[in-house]
């Protein structure tokens, strides 16, 4: 029951997030690359939807991306102790969509998934097939 | 002629324009045709064909018709009920699309 919300919050965000990368793309100059894209999403994407950039990208060159978030615009209003450490998770799956989405509208096939170990920071990882 | 679209993404050999910039310029003029082309950053590709005796349509107008039109896409995109992948059947976007052409 809750994978099924899970997937369906994650098919929502995706929808948004195509939406959402034609908009913010609008103006934007041509990307040279894989790695623009992402630091696309970081910035640009980032503020747009959550009113700051993300404070850390880390990547092993080989289509593995890690987005730090120390301050997750949706869990900051939660207690930041262990108490809702379980249901984390369900605030994150859109946002884990959104990204796809995005991605996905730039030609990039992708999946992405989050992790909080403490509250209000939280960590995306996009992992992109290399084909 | 989507090979020739491609083909001058990833050459950049559009002298005058920025290769980073959307618009792609003109693609190929033919006897009777001028094609002009643009790629979005979503790989979406418009493509408008002039009639090479229309001589008052210059570049710029060309640019603004091609930013014209990438706005009402993007309006449709951003439409919940539009399915992306699915026929555009956007009245609104019509309209600017037939704006466009009576201009002239």
């Amino acid at each position: 029951m809750t994978n099924n919300i899970i997937s369906k919050l994650e098919q929502m965000g995706c929808r948004v997030g195509q939406s959402l990368a034609e908009r913010f793309t609008r103006d934007s100059p041509r990307f040279g690359s894989e790695l623009d894209i992402i630091k696309f999403i970081c910035k640009e994407f980032w503020v747009g939807t959550f009113k700051k950039q993300v404070d850390n990208l880390r990547t092993n060159h080989l289509g593995v991306y890690v987005i730090l978030d120390s301050r997750f615009k949706l869990l900051t209003h939660m207690s930041a102790g262990e108490q809702y450490l379980e249901s984390a998770p369900k605030y994150l799956a859109f946002t884990c969509g959104l990204v796809r989405g995005a991605l996905a509208s730039f030609g990039i096939n992708s999946v992405v998934t989050a992790e909080v170990s403490t509250m209000p920071s939280c960590k995306f990882q996009i992992s992109i097939p290399k084909t | 002629m989507k090979k020739s679209i491609l083909s001058m993404i990833s050459s950049g050999s559009r002298s005058i324009n920025d290769p980073r910039e959307l618009y792609l310029g003109l693609l190929y003029p033919t006897e009777d045709y001028k094609v002009y082309g643009y790629v979005t950053n979503t790989k979406v590709k418009f493509v408008i064909v002039v009639e090479s005796s229309n001589t008052q349509l210059r570049d710029s107008e060309i640019r603004t018709m091609f930013k014209t039109l990438h706005n009402a896409y993007v309006s449709v995109m951003c439409n919940p009920f539009h399915v992306p992948g699915d026929n555009i059947t956007s009245r609104s976007f019509e309209k600017v699309v037939s704006q466009m052409m009576v201009q002239d």
